[in-house]
């Protein structure tokens, strides 16, 4: 059967509502996993209806990603031919890559270049000459993606990922040699080295995967919300931040429209200060059914700057601002130290967010608040030339490979036999190899000659 | 000049492990068959290791069993050691090897050819094989009801007779341009003194095929007497023996021990000393031998770090005193070879019976060939085994039953039969060499299957056994065996699914001894049993219902259990797999003047010509792009090829 398939299908970081695609026989499904409406059921949609509702992420605790409208086809009445849902949600990089990563988990995968023009071809949808383009586009995505595995940056991913790769070839050449060649002088298998051995592994890839978060906030910047009661020192903050950036970012293109009023760069991080952008009244479908706000937009912020008064003791609207920061990308700012100290900083640092001090009128402490930004955005020590996943598909290759070597783990742990091991670490080789684009088809069997003396 | 001497639908060349199973399986189908060989006391011969099976081999002799080939009744009939290899390390990697007679073994299948109806075996040597024109055919007047479209072969000895065939099967061996070398002497020679076939050779290269030098070795024979044994290591047999074939009832018991011996620090002292004196290292031999496979002054070179070396010592029959030393081939000069195997600790005084020896051949590129081991270029020529670049005489067997079950088929008008590399070692196989070709001798490994919890010795009878039966190899006395034991395991696997056990201390206590929680409420039998350290046998005094099974029945029974999930999971990828397999490709596709493809994978394409998208998709230098290029520019063939229609 035909595996259902997503991926952003509006150009990425222009116009005011960004689209994610899913076409294959569960696209209702996986929607139905990800998108809620009080109007109507996906699942039992008819074929061209529209819904209204809200996107979450899927699995027992949902997360809400934005409002959203869903457009149901039914085959073979869609592009692809196949069941078609589209899930359109406010405009943005960020979250409408949000709203594709809840697809991915909710059983999507993601689509190859040119795979729903492919489906729509296979499914006698597109002509003859449609066809010849969509091949062409395919062979020019070859050059372009031969042009980007030479660049450094991918260069230095192929090299962390090598890395892995290497590691685990040696364990499944280790495997497949104890197998295949029992009557040999080997070195035995011991269930503790081979578990030091893939524990080791899987911290690596889960080293790799957490910089695709980081990786994301370098490239795409964070969506951040100052927040605090007036007078506290949120206008001198933003100026601040906003002057003493030498060099202003400019804006991405059409990105303003919806979230973000400016882009300033605060140390490596690009900060993409959101006021009530997106909140405004407008024609657009999407964007009216924004309604309120200041609290959603704290909800769904990258990252939060709370500013507290250093001169006043805690308020009721601290306190409140204060329980929404927990467990959330936050930096509880401390303004106006210059003037007599009176607030009881022991409260907040009970939030777990850093606490840094700044007399923004003075524009003292931006050093630490650069830091603690970085340290929040889960950039700080990513070495951009160390390697960062760049893409979605990287992302989730090395989440594959991740899950594989995990469940070897299990299996070891459960004292399940080392063959059903070994069916694991193939499946993680094989979702580390398509990550490279290198083929797993021979490479245990060639490790196994090269380090081992088998044979007879 | 050659006289007329018979027709055939199916000659077979060569009467090793290959030629045995091509042409018992054509006879069986009904072809008028031909094996040649050049000398009859050597057929089935065990040039090297007198044993059969092993690590995935093992897997492939049962195979061959389950699809009604010979194999694994002579191994059961003629072996002198038995041992299931791997047992604990999973159902997946246990594998059977035995150690065999080689003389009754030879005896065993000399025999069974000679018993065989439409099968003739004859001691000739052919010299030379060419294709037919319908010309030339016309000319020769027993060829009159030649059927139109077949194809014709004219294969002629070396003693003047001339036979005409539908098929041919190459199962040529190390005897294709066989040559022998032993450190600076080398001659043109065959396997254990026989002759080599170098005029056939000569006549295949006007075939223009791909042929080319793979090379192969094996260690010395020497005297038992000459052994002293009270310093070696002993190594016992199983009891109960595991037979390989479904239909042997009674297994055999085992008459011998094997031995295990070291090397040290002055083998390979004596070594050293004499490199340059092996041919391998002087540049004299240009055949690629196999990696697996090396002789042990490569493994001395290759693994300097290595401070010792395993070799076993293998009885060959019960009546000789020749003891084969396995895991010391080599190719140095005789007197070398004296001097190293004496430096081994029990081997002080041994007595070399036949020296070892580096032989090399001629063989094709398997590239060449498509699944059903048919030469592309060349209708109604097959190959199997070392010809085809394996090694091993499960791996020759194997290819040998694949070659003439088709070579019977395409005789009879019947589509061929493929194998795949989710139902079989046996589709692996043969997809390894025919896509991905082999650049050394290939030889089977359990870690070359991606489905290796699927493609287990013990069910090699429910993967195949219906196959056989389809494809007519399968007898009705095997057949209902078969039956019975698949209804034995599905009553046995319902009645674990519905008997539900209360729990109890003596339960408890069991659960809790094997790692595992004890049980508050009742549990199924098969809950009990997914817990990875709880088997079958310890639940067998809670379980007062349970039938009396034969113990094949419950290994399979547990394993199907315990590793349900991984099962599961491995099918899921084989119906993913089948998808793309199921995408043919047109045999006449023209890949060179494909737009979008890449040129690598182009050159690849044209050369491999794979059935399908999955097998282009293995192909190494095919990327993922080339296969969305494919897969359009297939779909826009098809549309094209519907609007002429319309």
């Amino acid at each position: 059967m035909q595996d259902t398939i997503a991926a952003i299908s509006t150009p990425l970081g222009s116009g005011g509502v960004g689209m994610v695609r899913l076409s294959g026989p569960a696209a209702r499904q996986v929607a139905d996993r990800i998108f809620r409406s009080r109007r109507g059921d996906i699942l039992s949609a008819a074929g061209y209806t529209a819904l209204y509702g809200r996107a979450f992420t899927p699995g027992e605790q949902p997360e809400e990603i934005d409002e959203a409208v869903a457009l149901v086809f039914a085959a073979p009445a869609s592009y692809t031919g196949e069941d078609v849902v589209e899930l359109s949600v406010h405009g943005g990089v960020y979250l409408v890559r949000k709203l594709l990563r809840a697809a991915l988990s909710a059983g999507a995968r993601l689509a190859q270049p040119g795979e729903f023009t492919r489906r729509a071809f296979e499914n006698g949808k597109l002509d003859l000459a449609q066809a010849e383009s969509v091949m062409q586009l395919i062979g020019a995505q070859g050059e372009d993606a031969l042009r980007a595995a030479l660049s450094g940056r991918r260069g230095a991913v192929s090299r962390r990922v090598g890395e892995i790769k290497e590691k685990l070839l040696a364990v499944a050449a280790a495997m497949a040699a104890w197998a295949d060649y029992p009557d040999e002088d080997i070195p035995a298998l011991e269930a503790q080295t081979l578990q030091k051995e893939l524990a080791d592994i899987l911290a690596d890839i889960k080293g790799l995967l957490s910089t695709y978060d980081g990786g994301r906030a370098l490239r795409e910047g964070v969506e951040t919300v100052i927040a605090g009661r007036p007078n506290v020192g949120k206008s001198t903050l933003m100026n601040l931040l906003a002057g003493c950036q030498r060099s202003i970012v400019t804006p991405e293109a059409g990105t303003t429209r919806d979230v973000v009023e400016e882009d300033v760069l605060l140390g490596d991080v690009r900060l993409r200060l959101a006021d009530t952008a997106g909140l405004r009244q407008t024609a657009d479908a999407i964007e009216a059914m924004g309604v309120d706000i200041a609290r959603e937009r704290l909800a769904s912020a990258g990252l939060i700057l709370a500013v507290f008064d250093a001169s006043l003791p805690l308020e009721d609207e601290d306190r409140k601002l204060l329980a929404l920061l927990s467990g959330r990308p936050a930096v509880a700012v401390v303004n106006k130290t210059d003037l007599p100290v009176r607030l009881d900083l022991t409260e907040l640092e009970r939030t777990g967010c850093p606490v840094v001090q700044i007399a923004a009128g003075a524009g003292r402490g931006m050093e630490e608040l650069r830091q603690a930004v970085e340290q929040v955005a889960g950039v700080a020590g990513l070495d951009p030339a160390a390697g960062i996943l760049a893409s979605e598909r990287q992302r989730d290759c090395l989440a594959a490979a991740g899950e594989s070597v995990r469940e070897a783990l299990d299996a070891l742990e459960m004292g399940t036999t080392l063959d059903a091991v070994g069916v694991c670490l193939d499946d993680a080789l094989h979702a580390l190899l398509s990550l490279t684009g290198e083929r797993v088809t021979n490479a245990v069997t060639d490790e196994v000659f090269k380090r081992f003396c088998v044979g007879k | 000049m050659g006289y007329f001497a018979g027709i055939y639908d199916v000659l077979v060349i060569g009467a090793g492990h290959a030629g045995i199973e091509a042409s018992l399986a054509a006879a069986r189908l009904g072809c008028r068959t031909a094996v040649f060989t050049i000398n009859l006391d050597w057929v089935g011969n065990l040039p090297c290791n007198p044993s059969i099976g092993g690590t995935a081999k093992g897997h492939l002799v049962r195979e061959i069993d389950a699809l009604g080939g010979e194999m694994g009744k002579a191994a059961d009939a003629t072996f002198l050691q038995s041992r299931m290899l791997n047992r604990g390390k999973g159902p997946a990697v246990h594998s059977l090897r035995a150690q065999i007679d080689r003389r009754d073994y030879s005896t065993y299948m000399k025999h069974a050819l000679e018993k065989q109806e439409n099968l003739e075996l004859r001691q000739a040597e052919i010299i030379s094989l060419r294709p037919v024109s319908d010309a030339d055919r016309r000319k020769v007047p027993e060829l009159g009801d030649w059927p139109a479209e077949a194809p014709c072969w004219e294969a002629a000895t070396r003693l003047g007779a001339v036979y005409y065939t539908r098929t041919v099967i190459l199962a040529t061996g190390t005897f294709l341009g066989g040559r022998i070398y032993v450190g600076d002497v080398s001659y043109e020679g065959g396997p254990d003194g026989t002759f080599a076939a170098t005029a056939l050779s000569a006549s295949l290269k006007e075939l223009q095929i791909p042929l080319r030098r793979f090379k192969t070795g094996t260690p010395a024979r020497v005297h038992r007497r000459s052994i002293d044994f009270s310093r070696l290591e002993v190594q016992e047999g199983d009891d109960p023996v595991t037979p390989f074939s479904f239909t042997t009832k009674t297994p055999g018991k085992n008459w011998v021990v094997c031995h295990i011996a070291y090397t040290n620090q002055q083998t390979e002292a004596v070594i050293r000393a004499n490199l340059h004196r092996s041919p391998l290292f002087s540049g004299k031999i240009e055949g690629v031998g196999p990696r697996y496979c090396p002789s042990i002054e490569d493994k001395i070179v290759r693994f300097p770090d290595k401070e010792r070396h395993q070799l076993f010592i293998e009885p060959c029959g019960l009546h000789t005193e020749e003891m084969y030393l396995q895991g010391m081939s080599s190719s140095l000069p005789e007197d070398v070879q004296i001097a190293f195997y004496r430096t081994i600790q029990g081997l002080e005084h041994v007595q070399i019976m036949r020296n070892a020896y580096a032989i090399e051949y001629d063989c094709i590129d398997p590239q060449a060939l498509s699944p059903t081991l048919e030469c592309k270029s060349l209708p109604g020529f097959y190959g199997a085994g070392q010809f085809n670049g394996s090694s091993g005489y499960e791996e020759a067997a194997a290819q040998g039953l694949v070659a003439g079950i088709n070579a019977a088929r395409a005789v009879k008008g019947l589509p061929p039969v493929l194998f795949e590399r989710s139902n079989s070692y046996i589709g692996t196989l043969v997809d390894d060499l025919v896509t991905k070709g082999c650049s050394d001798p290939y030889r089977m490994m359990t870690s070359r299957s991606e489905y290796r919890l699927l493609l287990r010795q013990d069910n090699a009878d429910e993967r195949l056994t219906p196959l056989g039966r389809e494809i007519g190899l399968v007898d009705d006395a095997a057949w209902e065996a078969f039956q019975q034991r698949k209804a034995q395991k599905e009553a046995e696997l319902a009645r674990l699914r519905q008997t539900t056990l209360s729990p109890s201390a003596e339960l408890n206590r069991l659960l809790v001894s094997r790692e595992t929680s004890p049980m508050a409420t009742g549990a199924r039998l098969e809950e009990l049993l997914r817990r990875p350290r709880v088997d079958y046998a310890s639940l067998a005094p809670f379980d007062p219902g349970r039938p009396d099974l034969p113990a094949d029945i419950q290994e399979r029974v547990e394993t199907e259990i315990k590793y349900a999930g991984y099962i599961k999971r491995q099918m899921a990828q084989v119906e993913e797999m089948r998808r793309l397999e199921c995408r043919l490709l047109p045999d006449d596709a023209d890949y060179l003047h494909i737009d979008g493809l890449r040129s690598e994978a182009r050159e690849k394409l044209q050369k491999v010509m794979p059935r399908s998208i999955g097998q282009a998709a293995r192909i190494s230098g095919v990327s993922p792009a080339d296969i969305s290029v494919l897969l359009i520019w297939l779909e826009k063939r098809k549309q094209m090829d519907g609007g002429a229609e319309a």
